[in-house]
């Protein structure tokens, strides 16, 4: 296990350094020259000379490098140019709105997206797998920005039964800021008024959101449901007198679970890039949001940073879906290696 | 047999059908066969002769697109072919229960198997705690012989050998001691020498706990070892049945003593061994007539044309052959 | 041609491609079955083609310019006149509709066209040479695919500058690393076959064994997965334009088009809705019949 987790946080490091190399090459080919849009259009050029000393422009690149590393080694990933503060502090704030939404969608994503896919594996080519498929595939072939825009329309703005885009009533106040969670910090600080509001902007983009992961939940829950289904371990089971309902839970779904894992894991990543243009939609100041403005803007600091803590995050979710992978599967040992 | 208390199963004129993209598979056509109370009877044949598919039908669990298209199934006077699914389900696994071919595979690999064993007993008690289930399926780990009972319910089936894993297969299969168990080729997944010491660790436990014992084979000796009666069958049909004594010494059928010629003789161990000519019939055409006939060196225009009934040839051995019928083959 | 006692009679090469040929008909017409029986599939190939057939035939099909700003016509309805309303500078929706479909397919078929070869090469490299090469070109891919794609693709889009082209190629860039982990299972498989080994001993050389051999037999594999792709390369590329990061005013792009709409939502909802519309019919249609392609190869359905 110890030695496990270790040769997966040394490869782990290894695809930070290149994720690292990666952003900074990413700075480099920007054409447009950033620090004329922080000085404004109509400053004199000694004062974009001066700007470009401070930023460390000025140097050749492998020194930016050798800078740049250093900083990332101290956590320092710079100043954001348009909130000018500092990058971290900046997504530090605006992750835990994120963090909210996306696990919301994946909750909708993993219950419905298991309840689709196995249901299309036991009813395997009835008007039930069909259905079943057909929703998943409008699922993952909607435009989320689109979905969004349209249920805003119907629920926000013609049916009036859901609040204006946003993460909570400007008439309420946050509770104080623990997790930076509101649904979580409301519950804490016992104000329901929050929860519920919260929880009803929360509906819409965790919907959308949800939408968008289920459908690889789905199919790969199918798939793997249907082997399951076909194996002698699964007969054994009905042999025993157990009734078809248990089998496929008890029995079935368990087995299936073990590739269906990795799968969601997948999906979690997929969660994060629809939270970009999901949060832009519902105005949901989160990490999304944040990382389209800065694309927008060129706002260069914010552009790595942002970009290297998506991938991070995706990377730690992958190793924690290894994990899980092995707890489900007692046929792997972790101190064997994970192949 | 016109006895007064009905046999413990009478599967009567059975058939069964596969559709298929290519067609309607014949699978099984009219097969009828009795067990008795306390009887072991061998049910042997080439694969794909339909033995298998027999005991998934006593168990009403055929697989799709396999149906039951005709026929009746009595298990106590009971017809299982007609009985709602919830009494089905009280049938299987306690009072009729099959161990599977493959044990390794046939066990759920992500559950510890004392609680596979917990299980079936589960299902059938409901007035059993979890704990006096796993106690009893540790009990009945025991008495299959597997050493350290209580360490070994905590293990998962990969981590067990083909034999232990086949153990387990039995005591989770007998732990609620049903009156009739379907052994689908026990042995045949296993290394030779395990195979005699599981027979006879299953057939002490059958004797011990009275059951009947249906004994799907290819391999004749092991059913001449265990069985009182056997049934030979061939292409979804009963060629022929009887006592072990009766079939082996006296084969009545033209196929069953091609089969016999297939096996080293343990008299004349230089007798060279023969095979029999041609190949099974598809069973999506099956010839008309007796489904041996274009294989069978003694068939004459008769077995291409009539179905044979089960001719006596003395003392319940009966075979499916004209050669027994009056008018011969001709 | 001496025939070596036990072995059977050489066949002759026009047999054996006659037997090849066979084959080959006899596993499409079980494809043909099977497709056909799933209505997924035939529905999916209908969007398709019918997506093609208004591409190509868009001047025909369009009642007006695309690009012609009619100011005084800005915003309408639904009518005879527009059939699908004119947007917020007056232009014909339905046109732009029917124009846009171009857009989508050549950026769907030149991210495959660039993406796809790139992944074979790097594949059948890291694959078939093994070692440090491997090492090497597979950490890399590593790298890209830690990234979540869109977000890969966005950050090249905003560093490459926006456009159309830009898009393609950092879409591409986010695309190959999956292809390439692929196209390399896929060699590994074949250099360790028998068949492979045999032509080694035969004296072929490695270039012509990955040439030759390897890299058409990674080619299937490569094309079904690609198409099995279109229909997220297209929303990447539709969500791109609308962030404003892929094609530009007054391309009618469909992304870009409901990006256009967005200010008009509550009172013109069709400026938006029925661009996304299109967008969502034509990723179904990739989708359905990805969907039964992979029904179609995988073997368990063979048997039934």
């Amino acid at each position: 296990m110890a030695a496990y987790l270790i040769k997966r946080l040394g490869s782990l490091f290894f695809t930070i350094a290149g994720i690292a190399v990666v952003t900074f090459f990413l700075s480099m080919v920007i054409p447009l020259d950033p620090l004329a849009a922080i000085a404004g259009p109509q400053a004199p050029e000694e004062t974009v000379e001066r700007l470009r000393v401070v930023y460390g422009f000025d140097q050749p690149i492998h020194v930016q490098f050798y800078r740049y590393v250093e900083r990332l080694m101290h956590g320092d990933l710079g100043m954001s140019f348009q909130t000018n503060r500092p990058v971290l502090e900046d997504i530090l704030n605006f992750f835990p709105a994120t963090l909210e939404l996306a696990t919301i969608a994946m909750v909708i994503s993993v219950v419905f997206g298991l309840l689709l896919g196995v249901l299309s594996a036991v009813y395997k080519n009835s008007w039930i797998d069909h259905l079943s498929r057909v929703i998943s595939l409008v699922g993952v072939s909607m435009p989320v920005f689109w979905l969004g825009l349209l249920l805003l329309l119907v629920f926000y703005f013609k049916l009036g039964w859901l609040p204006e885009p946003g993460r909570l009533d400007i008439m309420l106040f946050e509770p104080p800021r623990v997790t930076g969670m509101l649904l979580v910090d409301s519950v804490i600080a016992g104000d329901w008024e929050v929860f519920w509001d919260a929880l009803k902007h929360a509906f819409l983009p965790a919907v959308v959101l949800g939408l968008y992961g289920l459908a690889g939940i789905a199919r790969i829950a199918r798939s793997s449901m249907l082997d399951v289904l076909t194996q002698e371990y699964i007969k054994t089971a009905r042999v025993k007198g157990l009734a078809e309902w248990l089998v496929i839970l008890r029995h079935g779904l368990r087995n299936a679970m073990v590739p269906t894992v990795t799968m969601i894991g997948l999906t979690y990543g997929s969660l994060l890039e629809g939270a970009v243009l999901t949060e832009t939609i519902f105005s949901w100041p989160g990490l999304g949001r944040y990382l389209t403005t800065a694309f927008l803007t060129l706002d260069l600091n914010a552009i790595v940073g942002g970009t290297m803590l998506v991938a991070l995050l995706y990377l730690i979710v992958n190793l924690l879906v290894d994990l899980l992978y092995a707890y489900l599967n007692p046929r792997i040992t972790l101190a064997s290696g994970n192949d | 047999m016109a006895t007064a208390s009905p046999p413990l199963l009478a599967v009567e004129d059975l058939q069964i059908r596969f559709h298929t993209l290519r067609g309607v598979v014949h699978a099984l056509d009219g097969v009828s066969f009795e067990i008795a109370r306390g009887e072991s009877i061998g049910l042997v044949g080439e694969t794909g002769c339909g033995k298998s598919i027999t005991a998934r039908a006593i168990l009403r669990l055929v697989d799709p697109p396999g149906r039951i298209t005709a026929g009746s199934i009595r298990f106590e006077g009971t017809e299982l072919l007609t009985l709602d699914r919830r009494a089905m389900r009280t049938i299987r696994g306690q009072k009729i229960s099959m161990i599977m071919q493959e044990p390794k595979v046939s066990l759920n690999p992500v559950m510890r198997i004392g609680r596979q064993v917990a299980e079936t007993l589960l299902i059938h008690d409901r007035s059993l705690s979890h704990r006096q289930a796993e106690a009893k399926a540790r009990d009945m780990l025991g008495s299959v012989s597997i050493p350290d009972p209580a360490r070994m319910a905590q293990r998962y089936p990969h981590e067990l050998s083909g034999g232990m894993a086949q153990r387990v297969m039995i005591a989770m299969m007998l732990v609620t001691r049903p009156r009739l168990l379907i052994a689908d080729e026990p042995t045949s997944a296993l290394d030779v020498t395990i195979q005699a010491q599981i027979l006879d660790l299953m057939t002490d436990l059958i004797a011990e706990i009275g059951s009947s014992v249906l004994m799907i084979s290819h391999d004749l000796a092991v059913v001449a070892e265990t069985c009182d009666r056997v049934i030979v069958m061939y292409a979804g049909t009963v060629v022929e049945s009887g006592t072990v004594d009766a079939v082996l010494d006296e084969p009545s059928h033209p196929y069953t003593r091609g089969l016999l010629n297939t096996l080293p003789d343990q008299v004349d161990p230089d007798r060279p061994l023969q095979s029999i000519p041609g190949n099974v019939p598809s069973l999506l055409a099956p010839p008309v007539g007796c489904r041996f006939a274009p294989r069978c060196p003694e068939a004459g225009p008769r077995c291409r044309r009539e179905t044979p009934a089960a001719y006596d040839v003395g003392a319940g051995h009966v075979a499916a052959c004209f050669l027994h019928a009056d008018g011969g083959v001709a | 041609m001496t025939d070596l006692p036990g072995t059977p009679a050489v066949l002759d090469r026009a047999e054996i491609r006659r037997l090849r040929r066979a084959a080959r008909y006899r596993s499409w017409g079980d494809s043909y079955t099977l497709w056909r029986r799933n209505p997924i599939t035939v529905a999916g190939t209908l969007i398709i083609v019918f997506l093609v057939l208004v591409a190509a035939a868009a001047p025909l099909l369009a009642t007006h310019d695309p690009y012609n700003q009619i100011l005084s016509d800005r915003l309408l309805p639904p009518s005879a006149e527009y059939w699908f309303g004119t947007d917020n500078l007056g232009r014909d929706i339905y046109s732009r509709i029917v124009y846009g479909s171009r857009l989508t397919i050549l950026i769907a078929v030149l991210v495959a066209l660039i993406s796809g070869p790139i992944g074979l090469l790097v594949g059948v490299l890291a694959g078939y040479v093994g070692g440090a090469t491997d090492e090497v070109l597979m950490r890399l891919s590593d790298i890209f695919l830690a990234f979540p794609k869109l977000i890969l693709a966005i950050a090249f889009a905003a560093a490459l500058g926006t456009g159309l082209e830009n898009m393609i190629i950092a879409i591409s860039v986010a695309n190959w690393p999956g292809y390439a982990r692929l196209v390399r299972a896929e060699t590994l498989a074949i250099r360790n076959s028998d068949y492979i080994q045999a032509i080694r001993v035969l004296g072929a050389s490695h270039a012509r064994i990955m040439l030759r051999h390897v890299t058409p037999m990674c080619f299937s594999t490569l094309i079904v997965r690609v198409s099995l792709d279109m229909g997220a390369i297209i929303l990447i590329a539709a969500g791109l334009g609308f962030l404003g990061l892929g094609a530009q005013p007054p391309a009618p792009e469909w992304g870009l088009m409901v990006s256009d709409g967005r200010n008009y939502l509550v009172d013109q909802w069709w400026v938006s809705t029925l661009p996304g519309m299109a967008i969502l019919i034509v990723v179904l249609g990739f989708n359905l019949l990805g969907d039964g392609i992979r029904d179609i190869l995988d073997p368990r359905q063979r048997q039934g």
